[in-house]
């Protein structure tokens, strides 16, 4: 860049301006820039590296890619999960595939064109360089990943199979029916359990991180809760790594899991760490519609459905036809009429947005107007029956076993669900956090999908992060302290981090006011879906500010969580994350506010043009990181993007 | 609808537990089992009584967290389907529901609903991996597998973690679920070389703490991933064919 970076003023009471943020990515051309940075990594002995603890929280993709890795290597890896098993983490629902750009078809893909899918699929608010670094290991994570056991799909000539996602031309997503993830993640539970078994990871399960231990400016260690005996211990390392995954059941409907939970990454906040990007939330186009009260999720159809379902509505408002009595010419295929050449293969971000302009021009389906179609009724002609259960049979069960509907017959619904978080715990190029020694890796952090994630992108970045990025930068990070111990047990910050953690547990069961934690997650769910969901404006968010500041303090006044501290205690649990949700839901909505522009799946309805996202690269050609001291400010430091290798475009999948 | 449920309580697992009775009069058909619970859970706080302790998760059967015993059936009436995804619509207006936590030697309660399933975690730890290196891996696409294995191992591979088999099995042996990981994993190349030993470290550490198998088949019925019933058959057919051959791989 040859212009000075300038910040633009605050414009939304409490947030102040901050630094500008290095993001220590390489000099010169980012094509090679991690070939040399990995060049530049100092080194540890194998002799040395079981002298350095190395605490990784969480199990999924990331986190036990990073845990087996690291141990692999010798180096003494603690890992912990609240999960009873590592291979129940939330990884393990994604379906459709990972990307990776080995492009051995001749349909002209590339590390190139897989960059510039991702960086414009981003809305050119993510990381270039991270982004070619995502794309030259993807190569390696297939082979490892199929070495280990994924049972990846293969042609008929025993050549690993790919197809297309949204977002893309070529074809470069690899997948195991619509297990991908499941497979990807079960394999990388067995490589951490090999080097449990091989002595070199110590895991914890059933404990949840509640606190971060910070120590002459270093992360120095944890405190976790065993959520079986309620006990709360510290454990101090050389390194901390966080891979927690994304915080999108904030929004309560979501498609995490129930367990997700962003305690970990807010606590980081809270002891130093940037939040970056909070309010960039991918609305999944393919999610299924909320249908009555007590559905307790929005339950996820992978977007490789895409593929070969065309999504369409009736094209008059208020028809109450069913699917099969509305003729051909009184549908409306709005994304392949719109978009011709993405047609239902749009990102998500466009997909969800136009979706949610058909359902509130009255032109939804369903019982509550809220979804609308997406039709295999011409797949099934064109390619048979039979083809599409090879490729779709589970997902089709799954839908059949959450609405009694045959989409064999008849058409499924789909409606934008809160998904992905593309935003998270801002990190340099090293996947280091602005606390010196803590790490993030997967969705926890923030790097690679800007304002708008890519499908298949996500179990890839965690694979890249966990086997083949974090196994570098960590031990460069600790080849300087050889020789220094790790922090005392009883270390005053340590015991002040545990009795911080009690105190606060303490608090949660003292208020035994009237209402469960679930009450106020609903609430502050209802607030964000209105106020912070796929399109947003000044009047919104100003809206869902209040509104969340008065439901945080009926939180902490009318909260009821029964039972003790010293045994399982789900309620205690649920509690401790729907304060930690409030905090957060908060400045989402101010990152939202703050940022006048549109960019990918952060629509402000000020800023659009025909319809679509308007960004202002003049003003926002940054990324927003939040600190949070804790005295009711908001900080705003930014990180510069420069975009050498993709030009800046407007998107287009016209 | 109106349904009553017979819940089983257990503080902790010293306690001898019991069941409790509740009534639940706004059930609807598409409802599932956990959002039964979830349902049953909110008046329970309602009334300044403890919730009832389940395990579940993705809600999308696939993280294998949910499990319950449903009228004497592990996940439920449905055949292979996880609690999550068993819908109200089994039962009529006015029925009763008994739910309890899955029942084997191998798993014991930790409160209510929830057990300690790590005895399949450990028999994973023993030898249900693969010994490849970060980085070490060969070019996936230079060795080719045939579509129909890599199709059949993805059969086997589907199992979810659940655990319902063993306690669906008079014997409470984990057959179906030692014979899924085998089968999986000797049918693709990176796992070849250990094939024999995977199978001795395994099937050692499962007659640790699980039956033995008698064929009855119950675990096959209740799969929510529809693992074969051939898998339990997979368990000895390696454990011969590490006998004879005597080797590792």
């Amino acid at each position: 860049m040859t212009t000075e970076f300038h910040a633009p003023d605050a414009i939304v009471d409490g947030v102040e301006i901050g630094e500008i943020l290095d993001g220590q990515i390489p000099d010169g051309d980012p094509r090679t820039a991690w070939e040399r940075r990995r060049l530049g990594y100092k080194l540890v002995n194998p002799a040395n590296r079981r002298k350095f603890r190395v605490i990784v929280i969480g199990t999924g993709l990331a986190g036990a890619g990073a845990a087996a890795a690291l141990g692999e290597l010798g180096y003494d890896v603690h890992a912990f999960t609240y999960h009873d098993a590592p291979r129940r983490a939330h990884s393990v629902a994604a379906q459709g595939g990972i990307n990776a750009a080995r492009a051995r078809k001749v349909d002209n893909d590339s590390v190139d064109r897989f960059v510039i899918d991702t960086v414009k699929g981003g809305d050119f608010r993510g990381r270039e360089a991270d982004a070619f670094r995502l794309g030259e290991e993807s190569v390696r994570v297939i082979d490892h990943l199929a070495a280990i056991g994924a049972p990846f799909a293969r042609e008929y000539g025993g050549q690993l199979a790919t197809r297309s996602f949204g977002g893309v031309q070529v074809s470069r997503t690899y997948y195991t029916r619509g297990q991908t993830g499941q497979q990807l993640q079960i394999a990388s539970a067995q490589a951490l359990l090999r080097q449990v078994d091989a002595g070199t990871v110590t895991l914890r399960t059933r404990h949840e991180m509640l606190d971060l231990v910070v120590e002459d400016g270093r992360a120095q260690g944890v405190v976790v809760r065993n959520l079986l005996t309620g006990e709360i211990s510290a454990h101090t390392a050389h390194a901390v790594v966080l891979a927690t995954g994304g915080y999108g059941n904030v929004f309560y409907f979501s498609t995490l899991a129930k367990n997700s939970n962003a305690s970990a990454a807010w606590r980081a906040v809270q002891r130093g760490a940037l939040l970056a990007s909070p309010s960039f939330i991918q609305f999944h186009p393919t999610a299924l519609p909320v249908s009555s009260r007590w559905q307790s999720k929005t339950i996820l159809m992978s977007e490789s459905l895409r593929n070969d379902g065309r999504i369409w509505v009736p094209a008059k408002a208020d028809d109450t036809r069913a699917p099969g009595d509305i003729p051909e010419d009184e549908r409306d295929y709005y994304l392949e009429r719109k978009y011709p050449a993405f047609g239902n293969l749009t990102p998500r971000d466009v997909a969800s947005r136009n979706a949610h302009e058909q359902i509130q021009a009255g032109r939804g389906v369903g019982p509550l107007k809220n979804s609308v179609y997406l039709d295999f009724r011409d797949a099934i002609k064109r390619v048979g029956k039979k083809k599409i259960a090879e490729r779709y049979g589970n997902l089709f069960e799954m839908y059949t076993h959450a609405t009694g509907e045959d989409p064999y017959t008849e058409p499924m619904r789909i409606a934008p669900g809160a998904h992905f978080t593309m935003g998270g715990l801002w990190s340099d190029y090293d996947q280091m956090t602005s606390v010196p020694g803590l790490f993030v890796g997967g969705e926890a952090g923030w790097g690679y999908h800007g304002a708008n994630r890519l499908g298949a992108n996500s179990l890839l970045s965690a694979c890249v992060d966990g086997w083949f990025t974090l196994p570098y930068s960590v031990p460069s990070y600790l080849a300087p302290l050889l020789g220094t111990s790790r922090l005392a047990d009883d270390a005053p910050v340590v015991t002040e981090a545990v009795d911080r953690a009690e105190a606060r547990v303490a608090k949660l069961l003292a208020i035994q006011g009237e209402h469960g934690p679930t009450y106020f997650h609903r609430e502050l769910g209802d607030i964000l879906y209105e106020g912070c969901g796929v399109v947003r404006t000044k009047e919104s968010l100003t809206t869902a500010i209040e509104k969340i500041r008065a439901l945080s303090a009926r939180f902490w006044t009318e909260l009821r969580v029964l039972g003790d501290d010293d045994r399982l205690n789900q309620e205690l649990e649920k509690a401790g994350r729907v304060a930690d949700y409030l905090e957060l839901a908060e400045l989402m909505c101010i990152d939202a506010l703050d940022r006048e522009e549109s960019c990918g799946a952060h629509f402000r309805a000020e800023h659009e043009a025909d319809g679509e996202a308007l960004r202002d690269d003049n003003l926002w050609a940054f990324v927003s990181a939040w600190g949070v001291p804790g005295d009711g400010r908001f900080v705003r430091h930014a990180e510069p993007l420069n975009f050498d290798a993709v030009p800046l475009t407007r998107r287009n999948y016209k | 609808m109106r349904l009553t449920l017979e819940v089983w309580r257990q503080t902790d697992p010293a306690d001898a537990g019991r069941f409790e009775t509740h009534v639940v009069d706004d059930a609807t058909p598409e409802m599932s089992v956990v959002e039964l619970l979830d349902r049953l859970n909110e008046s329970i706080v309602e009334d300044g009584r403890e919730p009832v302790a389940f395990e579940s998760d993705c809600r999308e059967g696939i993280c294998g967290a949910c499990g319950v015993t449903v009228d004497d059936r592990p996940h439920g009436p449905q055949s292979n389907t996880p609690s999550c995804h068993q819908r109200l619509s089994s039962w009529k207006d006015g029925e009763t529901v008994r739910i309890e936590p899955l029942r084997s030697g191998a798993y014991p309660v930790v409160r209510d609903l929830v057990v300690d399933r790590s005895a399949l975690d450990r028999i994973v730890r023993a030898g249900g991996h693969v010994a490849i290196q970060a980085g070490t891996a060969p070019d996936a696409d230079t060795t080719a597998v045939d579509h129909a294995l890599a199709e059949m191992a993805l059969d086997f591979a589907a199992c979810i973690g659940c655990g319902a088999c063993v306690a669906a099995c008079p014997n409470g042996a984990a057959h179906l679920f030692v014979g899924s990981k085998l089968q999986h994993l000797a049918s693709l190349p990176g796992g070849k070389e250990e094939r024999g030993k995977r199978a001795r470290a395994m099937i050692a550490e499962m007659e640790q703490d699980f039956g033995p198998c008698s064929s009855f088949g119950e675990c096959a019925d209740v799969c929510p991933a529809g693992i074969p019933l051939a898998a339990i058959a997979v368990v000895n057919r390696e454990r011969m064919r590490v006998v004879l051959r005597g080797k590792n791989n």
